[in-house]
């Protein structure tokens, strides 16, 4: 209390680094970071002393060492001759696509619930009250496991399609083929590919005629749907770039322009273009020898732990969205409805974009969790960057220290990524306060 | 005018008609069916869907509970119980596997003889946070509470009483010397607060306990950490999780918030990279790495690392949860502890901390919540929690081939325990919100 | 000091289990129980059961240890550790020895520093089939679907086997025993591959086993054996010279129900007297007692016994003992001499 009834003449002395609230403050900070060295210095030299106990050492060289395994779903090629790295990178784009996947139905899913669930029919909101409640408090872990029993289950097999009366049948037209081993659906191949694959395939059609055999199916290479995507984005560019004049001249004379047709023909014309001049044909699966073959194959391990991430965390999410139509003031509806709209029109038009604000911050939080979430494929082995790096590829190099520490890098940049993305769409609809 | 109209029809009626039943469509079953399910074709549609969905899922669940099997020793044994019923072994449900290992997925490997500790366990538990849950019971029997983690370890590990009644001493302690050091100085007393108890834990812990475990043994039998197993370990460490976090998350918390850079940004990156990772990597962290953090033969046994890691974890959560308690605070009570002249310290012990806390309860059980769920994941790595133990009687020749009556059983337990703590948290979140207003 | 401050702190919890790990024999006696890594649970080789008591013929292993190093079978700690945490428990201390059916490769040998005992069961990879699918031969299995356990050498044996015979499949990687079962019986997969040993105990349990074949394809060989730290040799001794008496003990008819007469007095046969100490005293060469080989025998019988209780044709599991036949029955089972 001395320092405040006289003022400071004195010259420094050290006690004031403890009594004087101007340097108080300093003295804490320098002693909280030598503690927090000391203790990184602590962990970092018992790591030291411990390796050199074990005899390993800390390099990633192990990345470049052969796999030798095989992964079931890869978006890249991928072989049990590849690299562990490689492998590595297999898993991480199985990661991203499920929590994609995830966060993508997850989110149609919330917000279905969490409307349906304020719905005035008794029946839906309770079912809807009894989705939420059952998977919000049972683990995740659980489901996954469940649905994943569920689907191999209840599910044909491949063998039951085979047969003159077969026990299953294909669906929609015999072009989707729903297995216990996962779905059949058809895909796009092109044959006129580009690329390598579309001389190769060029050559085994040419080889295939002439020995009378079974013409392969059209390949299709990453440039092709490049290029159709290219086609497509630049054709909505354009067509964004009509409606934005029809707008103008809206303003300006205050008749709008018919624009419709101008718009569906530049954005479909082009793509058909594109499809066309790359071959595009249907390919659709079929069954041959154990299983389906062509088409793309949506296993049961990724559609397990898609479904159950997507109830898990859709059902947080409808929890969300519920509570943000109710923090909505009721006179928001009430004033809609007075103006005449419909129902419906005032759930899109008043009370959704009022209720984003306050649902966006823990949607993001949700996010999150999903990614995270997505780690427990090891349930249903399904390969995510957790199966390769952090498994098989730990298990058979006993690196578990890099593994680990790469694979928790991974996992933390993709969270950053996804809140610093959010964050930035949060402001960008941030309420403009006076 | 009317009066000239009355008189001129004689017809009109002099006496007041009975009321009448509303039409039918306007009363009891049939309004309210019109009103709650067809009031709309959207609506009617959304109702068949969902009753047929009800239908659907019932229709496949309810033959196979109806026909459950409860009294078997093992699977084939419930099969032939239910083909003497003229049913397969899918028509009908063996629960005699819930029966036959209840024990198990409860307390895991726990000797039988000594059930009455767990349980008693869990009965003081819950004894000691209904002070903290409801804000009615007398705020003295606190004391109790925070005494009742060293009675807890000691009823559930055994032991001497000795060990956890010392450690519980440097508590003391370090109170005490904070309250003698006070009046001298706040950094010296907070200082004082921390050294003492650890020399204490230290240096005189060892041989006063074995000194007085000499003179009066307070010993009951000890039990290993890996005879405790199923919803026990679970629970344990779940709760450990979120009450050993609890002073590190407000440590945390504080440090995000304070104007400190060092400290404030510490908190933040540690937070931030304590969130960004899965708990599952943490696990496997607990398991495969803690050792080589720790000095060179340093090891001990798993459930603790995984407590320790667990605490971590969850303590990044806690201090989201408490941020936002001290952020919903309004600033005016700041003020009113700096305007006191409070120094920061006792400004937060005494006027922030116990309303940010206050506020932090619903949101501190439902992290709960998701942490006891979470738990299911030690499966991975070796812990015998309930559904590792569902993989454990499957593993048995007795049970081998048993699959939903398991999973089912413990997706029940699990919701029980989750939606009544749900429920809790929303009533007291209500109960907040009514007195804030 | 924060290091001294942890250390006591752990200290005083009293939850410090093992510390340095040169002399595993004095940790192991002055803990008074044995740490045994086995597996979280595989059909009659090792599992809890209704009592929490395991059983199996891993356990039986560790049992063994246990009763020569402590004179109690019962003695034992039994951890359960997954495919991807076994080798850590081992190589920190946490456990003492790992019995968990392991396959004793070279890398495993040398790159991560165990040092295998010895095998106390020789198997092979093989392939589990429907009988309906009248596949004859592991060859045929062209674009089949294939379940396999995670964190096992199995998932690089069946690439090797597949990219070899240059056929193609589709892996679906499981993670548990059981869980792989169900997944095989619902038809998730074709074929179902891993030990041998164990298709035979998963198809033993099934409602129809004739409803199944294994392809006479055995794709590796698969040595099972427990394991040890590297560098301590004085532990790593114990727990290969106590395997070798159990083998030993089969093989000159040293059985649980003659080994308390046979080790009473010194009898005929020398090798029996100096495996069960009336003769000779290699107890003390690797720091245990005269009559440690017949504790450890004493506990669940020899080898040949305890492959009979547990996973022998007599239990659901049904395994015949073929290569794991003693030597003399044309087996692989061979014990070095106790002499």
């Amino acid at each position: 209390m001395s320092s405040m009834t006289e003022p400071p003449k004195q010259s420094f002395r050290l006690s004031q680094l403890i009594y004087d609230t101007r340097y108080r403050s300093m003295t804490i900070q320098v002693i909280a970071a030598i503690l927090i060295a000391l203790g990184f210095a602590w962990l970092l030299n018992n790591t030291i002393q411990n390796l050199e106990a074990l005899g390993k050492d800390f390099r990633f060289g192990f990345l470049n060492n052969q796999a030798g395994y095989d992964i079931n779903q890869r978006l890249i090629d991928y072989n049990s001759q590849s690299t562990h790295l490689r492998a590595a990178i297999v898993g991480m784009l199985n990661t991203l696509l499920v929590a994609v996947l995830g966060c993508i139905t997850a989110t149609i899913l919330g917000v279905f619930a969490g409307v349906l669930r304020l719905s005035k029919n008794w029946v839906v909101s309770n079912l809807m009250a009894i989705y939420v409640e059952g998977f919000r408090n049972v683990p995740l872990l659980l489901w996954i496991i469940l649905i994943f029993a569920v689907m191999t289950e209840s599910m044909p097999q491949p063998r039951d399609f085979r047969g003159d009366e077969p026990v299953a049948s294909m669906a929609l037209g015999d072009s989707v083929a729903v297995t216990n081993r996962g779905i059949y659906i058809p895909r796009l191949g092109f044959e006129n590919s580009l690329g390598a694959s579309g001389a190769e395939h060029q050559a085994a059609v040419d080889a295939a005629v002439a020995d009378g055999t079974e013409v392969p199916p059209p390949p299709s290479s990453w440039a092709d749907w490049l290029v159709l995507a290219g086609v497509l984005g630049a054709s909505i560019f354009a067509a964004r770039v009509v409606t934005k004049r029809a707008d103008v001249t809206q303003q300006a004379t205050g008749i709008r322009p018919t624009t419709w047709y101008i718009r569906l023909g530049l954005i479909v014309i082009p793509t058909a273009i594109a499809l066309f001049a790359l071959g595009a044909t249907i390919v659709q699966p079929y069954l041959k020898g154990f299983n389906f073959t062509e088409g793309v194959h949506l296993r049961n391990s990724l559609i397990a732990l898609w479904f159950a991430l997507s109830l898990y965390t859709g059902a947080f999410i409808a929890e969300i969205v519920r509570a943000g139509i109710m923090a909505v003031s009721k006179g928001q509806s009430e004033a809609a409805f007075a103006l005449g709209m419909r129902p419906n029109w005032t759930m899109n038009l008043i009370i959704l974009p009022q209720a984003m604000r306050v649902i966006i911050p823990p949607l993001i939080s949700q996010y999150l969790n999903l990614t995270k979430n997505s780690s427990l494929a090891i349930a249903v082995g399904y390969m995510d960057v957790r199966a390769t790096l952090g498994g098989i590829t730990i298990n058979q190099t006993g690196r578990e220290l890099e593994g680990m520490l790469l694979m928790a890098l991974f996992y933390l940049v993709l969270s950053l990524l996804i809140s610093g993305a959010m964050n930035v769409y949060n402001a960008s609809t941030k309420l403009e306060e006076r | 005018m009317s009066d000239l109209h009355a008189h001129s029809t004689s017809y009109v009626r002099q006496s007041m008609l009975p009321e009448t039943d509303p039409p039918t469509a306007e009363t009891g079953v049939i309004k309210w069916l019109r009103e709650n399910l067809f009031s709309s074709w959207l609506n009617a549609v959304l109702t068949f869907i969902s009753l047929y969905v009800l239908y659907l899922v019932v229709s496949a669940i309810l033959p196979w509970l109806l026909n459950s099997v409860w009294n078997a020793g093992s699977l084939s044994e419930c099969r032939e119980i239910l083909a003497a019923r003229g049913l397969t072994g899918h028509d009908g449900a063996c629960f005699g596997v819930i029966k036959d290992r209840w024990h198990q997925l409860m307390f895991g490997f726990y000797p039988p003889e000594l059930y009455w500790r767990p349980i008693l366990s869990f009965i003081i538990f819950l004894l000691a946070v209904m002070p903290v849950l409801f804000q009615s019971i007398p705020r003295q029997t606190l004391i109790l509470t925070a005494l009742s983690p060293f009675v807890l370890v000691w009823l559930i590990w055994g032991g001497s009483l000795w060990l956890p009644l010392l450690i519980a001493l440097g508590f003391v302690l370090g109170f005490v010397a904070y309250r003698m050091l006070e009046g001298v100085n706040g950094i010296l007393a907070s200082l004082g607060a921390i050294i003492v108890p650890i020399l204490f834990w230290f240096y005189a812990l060892g041989p006063l306990a074995e000194t007085l475990s000499s003179i009066i043994p307070l010993e009951i039998r000890s039990i290993k950490s890996s005879d405790i197993g199923g919803f026990f370990l679970a629970i344990i460490i779940g709760v450990a999780g979120i009450v050993l976090s609890l002073p590190l998350g407000i440590l945390l918390a504080l440090g995000r918030q304070s104007d400190l850079f060092i400290l404030s940004k510490f908190s933040v990156i540690f937070i931030e990279v304590i969130r960004g990772v899965p708990l599952i990597v943490w696990l496997l962290t607990a398991s495969l790495l803690l050792n080589y953090f720790l000095p060179p033969g340093t090891n001990f046994d798993l459930t603790l690392r995984v407590i320790i890691m667990v605490t971590l974890f969850s303590s990044a959560y806690i201090a989201e949860v408490v941020r936002g308690g001290l952020a919903a605070l309004p600033k005016g009570q700041y003020e009113a502890g700096d305007a006191l002249g409070l120094d920061y310290t006792k400004s937060m012990r005494l006027i922030v901390l116990p309303q940010a806390l206050k506020i932090s309860i619903p949101g501190i059980v439902n992290s709960f919540i998701g942490l006891f769920k979470d738990t299911t994941l030690v499966l991975f790595i070796g812990l015998l929690d309930p559904i590792g133990f569902t993989n454990a009687i499957r593993a048995s020749t007795d049970w081998n081939g048993v699959y939903w009556e398991l999973f089912l059983f413990v997706g029940v337990v699990f919701f029980i325990f989750c939606f009544s703590m749900g429920r809790y948290s929303l009533y007291l979140e209500k109960k907040l919100q009514r007195e804030h207003r | 000091m924060k290091n001294t401050v942890i250390l006591g702190a752990m200290t005083v919890a009293g939850l410090v289990a093992g510390t340095a790990h040169a002399d595993t024999l004095g940790d192991v006696t002055d803990r008074g129980s044995l740490n045994c890594g086995v597996t979280t649970g595989l059909v009659g080789f090792a599992a809890p059961d209704a009592n929490g008591v395991w059983t199996g013929f891993d356990v039986g292993v560790c049992r063994a240890v246990a009763a020569a190093v402590l004179g109690d079978s019962n003695a034992v700690n039994f951890v359960p550790t997954t495919g991807q945490t076994r080798f850590t428990a081992l190589a920190s201390g946490e456990i003492d020895m790992l019995a968990r059916n392991t396959t004793w490769t070279f890398s495993r040998d040398t790159d991560l520093a165990f040092e295998f005992v010895g095998v106390n069961y020789y198997d092979g990879q093989g392939f589990m089939i429907p009988s309906e699918l009248g596949v004859s031969s592991a060859k045929e299995l062209d674009g089949a679907t294939v379940c396999i356990q995670t964190g096992t050498t199995t998932e690089l044996n069946l690439a090797d086997f597949f990219r070899t015979n240059n056929i193609s499949y589709e892996p679906v990687p499981i993670e548990t025993n059981a869980e792989a079962q169900q997944q095989y019986l619902a038809g998730a997969c074709d074929v179902y591959t891993t030990d041998a040993s164990g298709l035979a105990a998963t198809r033993a349990t099934f409602e129809n086993p004739g409803d199944h074949v294994l392809l006479p394809e055995i794709i590796s060989k698969e040595p099972l054996g427990p394991l040890v730290r590297h560098g301590d040799n004085e532990w790593g001794d114990i727990v290969r010279w106590t395997l070798n008496a159990l083998i030993s003990a089969e093989e000159l008819g040293v059985t649980s129900a003659n080994v308390g007469e046979l080790a009473g007095a010194a009898g005929d046969n020398p090798e029996i007297n100096r495996l069960l100490g009336t003769e000779g005293e290699l107890g003390s060469y690797i720091g245990l007692d005269a009559d440690w080989a017949a504790r450890a025998i004493g506990v669940g019988g020899n080898y040949g016994e305890l492959f009979e209780d547990n996973i022998g044709e007599n239990t659901p599991i049904g395994l015949a003992r073929g290569l794991n036949a003693q030597w003399t029955d044309g087996g692989l089972l061979y014990s070095p001499p106790f002499r």
